[in-house]
């Protein structure tokens, strides 16, 4: 098959690995428009718009279809430009028509493609029944008043993340791509990271904006306003000032920061340097112990959502360390107030960050001290782009500045954490250097770059072998998850980001659609490592400064207080208790839980037995008993509660025992 | 002890369809029959245990027409409303009943659960239509008064009931 040639347009095209004509006709440089076809994703052949003319075979979707050689095939026929015009004008007709108050105006696709087939008036009336936008999440707004149906957040939910938070329900003309039960998105397993966002062609899913908050602040003299920047948006945000992808704007971007009126530009590569003392450190620690291996990296707040809800016999194995984004904002709550002469409370932490998840972890409750906030507002790279556009800064034209002093210095070790591979490297450098306490010269480690979303190294240093897994994509979380469960694999150290690729593909950087853009954004991050003048976290003179004056030893006291955190399983969808059976009043409350792991336990059988005991004993009336979907110490399963008591492992007789305890033992 | 029972059919539903994905259309049916509704928990467990999303479980339950998630009363009346039935009246007939049970607009059980009623598209018993199904059972050639009798005895059948039930 392969160099067969398919005739598109008239033109020979040959097949080179082409799995259906859409690639090839993309090769061959026509933009065949499309909604559900993404290369990263399940074909889908919802949308119609790749519709083609097949000589012997008529009109066929080209996503769909495999090429076959001395295939004939039109893209241009004049059935196929009115046929294409109808869909768009169909999809207009039953969409919100404010486009120029939409957030995803003029990168949204349906205006792009309205605006590219020349549709300059929808023949058809608006059937859009208004329904209201979910804007309870931190971090994405849904509104289905723009959603077209062409499935890619429900088949990146499931198929590339493993989380399947929204999906289609109810049909025709009722569908919807809705979370389960149509509850709110805070209330379901959704873990923040965005995809859904990135991918949704119109308005229908987009980050949730905090700029108004942030002018505000800016604007209020009573308040210090300091900013941090992530890694990743460095590389990124020149795209939405026609830039390419993996120009490094740093210096622009604190001097838009600058112009808008933040007081003080910081940088979270720093608290990133930071984080790689005290990650790495404990790394040491834990290996050398053989204290709960493999160490996993805790800087993605949407992978810790998902250890947290599916995985929570891990959790413990999750670094305790902070993110960079939370370290930073203790730090500077905890320093700046006597640095700057100010109240605690009059300084807002603002972080711009390429991701949506980074909005959900400023607002957990543990970030928080005397009722402060440590990071006060989370704006994604895209947000940020709107506010200079908004206060008119000509972004290519910005003379670079400089960030401030002393969190606003860092190596390229804390540069890297923005993409895939990158926290690895970053520990590695250190790790190498503190366990065969020499200096070394050179501090690439290339073998645990690349792209694909699963990447192993083993890794000799001072004489110990290392083996390392360097994961993007919470779906190839999973795989790896559950073959170090199964004992199929042993790592030392693994490192997870959310987002394939790592925070460069995060969900608040600027709407992208070819993958090459993310490669680019990586190397744009590799060669800002290589044009800074250190490379090694442990080098960073400030980070040594601040150990001495302020923080004490690394993994020391205060260090503890101020940078690590620890983390408790959740439910992935809140209030579905399932009550089994209801006593009197003043009864006393059984739950046990049917969380996927005690389930496994066998908190079936455990529930039977409990029921039988209370038949027998006649205690119907006394007890209430509920089937909970996960609750605490799931790696101690079978769980059950009884009052207030959580008993783990337990067996039939311990919850037998504990019910007597209780005073229920007889009629 | 009822709710109890019924969860323990779940769970024999569950293990009967081999915990199969695959399997979840027939474990929605039979839940289905032993609830008489699709209770929330219930799909959020049945997805658990069948290790897919409860989004995905809700879009299968919200897509065919068969599956309801909201409770049914324990006489349910379906309407046919074909093609044959509706030439013959069929919408009269839900009026009628619609009145009868004292509905108001937008409720299709009575307020005692005791009826719910619905219409069908074709109940593929066009030789006698217009026709109704009360759970299990037929009623073809209906008029109005004819409907009204029968939810009169129903619920004289019900009162009855209770009334024995109280006597033992």
């Amino acid at each position: 098959m392969n160099g067969a040639l398919v005739f598109i347009d008239n033109k020979e095209i040959p097949i080179e690995n082409e799995q259906n004509l859409l690639e090839l006709i993309r090769k061959a440089r026509i933009d065949l428009p499309t909604f559900c076809y993404h290369s990263e994703l399940s074909i889908y052949g919802a949308c119609r718009l790749c519709m083609v003319h097949v000589e012997g075979m008529g009109l066929v979707p080209a996503c769909s279809t495999p090429p076959a050689p001395e295939m004939k095939v039109s893209t241009n026929t004049g059935e196929i430009r009115k046929m294409r015009k109808i869909i768009v004008e169909l999809l207009l007709a039953n969409h919100s028509q404010n486009c120029p108050t939409c957030q995803k105006s003029t990168t949204c696709q349906l205006q792009a493609l309205a605006k590219r087939l020349g549709i300059t008036k929808v023949r058809f009336k608006n059937q859009l029944k208004e329904m209201p936008a979910d804007e309870s999440s931190p971090s994405i707004v849904r509104d289905p008043n723009k959603c077209v149906l062409c499935g890619d957040c429900v088949r990146i939910c499931s198929e590339v993340q493993s989380v399947g938070a929204i999906d289609f329900a109810y049909r025709g003309a009722q569908t919807v791509v809705i979370p389960s039960f149509g509850k709110a998105l805070d209330q379901v397993e959704c873990v923040n990271c965005g995809q859904c966002a990135r991918i949704c062609p119109t308005g229908a899913l987009t980050p949730k904006s905090e700029v108004d908050e942030v002018w505000k602040a800016i604007h209020d003299p009573s308040k210090v306003v300091v900013a941090q920047v992530a890694p990743a948006v460095r590389v990124a945000i020149g795209e939405m000032f026609g830039l390419p992808p993996g120009t490094t704007t740093a210096g622009q971007i604190a001097a838009a920061l600058k112009a808008i009126g933040f007081d003080k530009i910081y940088d979270t590569s720093f608290t990133a340097d930071l984080t790689v003392l005290e990650e790495s450190n404990e790394f040491i620690k834990r290996v050398t112990a053989g204290d709960r291996i493999p160490q996993f990296t805790s800087c993605c707040p949407a992978w810790v959502k998902f250890v947290e809800q599916y995985y929570p016999e891990f959790l413990n194995h999750l670094s305790s360390c902070r993110s960079p984004q939370q370290m930073f904002g203790a730090l500077a709550k905890e320093m700046l107030a006597s640095e700057l002469k100010v109240n605690r409370e009059d300084i807002v932490v603002v972080s711009i960050m390429p991701c949506t998840a980074k909005k959900f972890e400023a607002k957990r409750p543990e970030f928080e001290s005397d009722g402060v906030r440590d990071v006060d507002q989370v704006l994604t790279t895209q947000e940020l782009g709107r506010m200079i556009e908004e206060a008119g800064l000509h972004f290519k034209e910005l003379g670079p500045e400089s960030f401030h002093m002393p969190f606003g210095f860092k190596t390229g070790a804390g540069v890297i954490f923005g993409n895939s591979g990158g926290v690895s490297e970053a520990v590695l450098r250190y790790v190498s250097e503190k366990l065969t306490g020499q200096k070394h010269d050179a501090y690439e480690f290339t073998s645990v770059r690349g792209e694909e979303g699963i990447r192993e190294a083993k890794l000799s240093v001072a004489g110990k072998e290392f083996t390392l897994a360097v994961v993007s994509g919470l779906g190839n979380a999973r795989k790896v998850l559950e073959n170090i469960q199964s004992g199929k694999v042993h790592y030392d150290l693994v490192e997870v980001m959310a987002c394939p690729g790592g925070c460069i593909g995060g969900a608040g950087q600027p709407v992208f659609s070819d993958p090459l853009v993310k490669r680019q954004r990586t190397k744009g991050l590799y060669e800002s490592d290589r044009m800074l003048e250190l490379h090694k976290s442990q080098d960073n003179p400030y980070i040594t400064e601040l150990y001495d004056t302020f923080l004490g030893d690394v993994g020391g006291h205060k260090a503890h207080e101020l940078l690590h955190t620890s983390y408790s399983s959740r439910k992935r969808i809140l209030d579905e208790d399932l009550d089994i059976s209801s006593g009197a009043e003043k009864s006393i409350d059984i739950s046990v839980c049917f969380g996927t792991s005690c389930f496994l336990k066998g908190s079936q059988k455990l529930l039977r037995d409990i029921l039988e005991h209370i038949n027998v004993k006649g205690l119907d009336d006394r007890v209430n008993v509920r089937a909970s979907f996960c609750f605490e110490k799931c790696d101690k399963g079978p769980t059950i509660k009884i009052g207030s008591r959580i008993i783990e492992g337990c067996t039939t007789e311990k919850a037998i025992e504990a019910i007597k305890r209780e005073g229920l033992n007889l009629p | 002890m009822e709710t109890i029972r019924k969860f323990e059919r779940v769970f024999e539903i569950i293990d009967q369809n081999q915990r199969s994905a695959a399997r979840l259309i027939p474990i929605l049916q039979a839940v289905q029959a032993e609830y008489r509704y699709l209770p929330e928990e219930i799909l959020a467990f049945v997805a658990t245990s069948l290790g897919i999303s409860p989004a995905s479980v809700f879009g299968v339950a919200t897509f065919y027409s068969l599956f309801t998630l909201k409770p049914k009363g324990k006489y349910l009346i379906r309407v046919c409303n074909g093609t044959a039935c509706h030439v013959k009246g069929s919408m009269g007939l839900y009026g009628a009943i619609v009145k009868k049970l004292e509905l108001k607009d937008g409720e299709d059980s009575t307020s005692d659960m005791l009826f719910t009623v619905e219409t069908v598209n074709c109940l593929g018993a066009c030789g006698l239509s217009p026709a109704m199904v009360v759970n299990d059972e037929v009623y073809g050639q209906l008029t109005p008064q004819r409907v009204s009798d029968i939810i009169d005895e129903i619920v004289l059948r019900e009162a009855h009931n209770e009334s024995d039930a109280h006597g033992a």
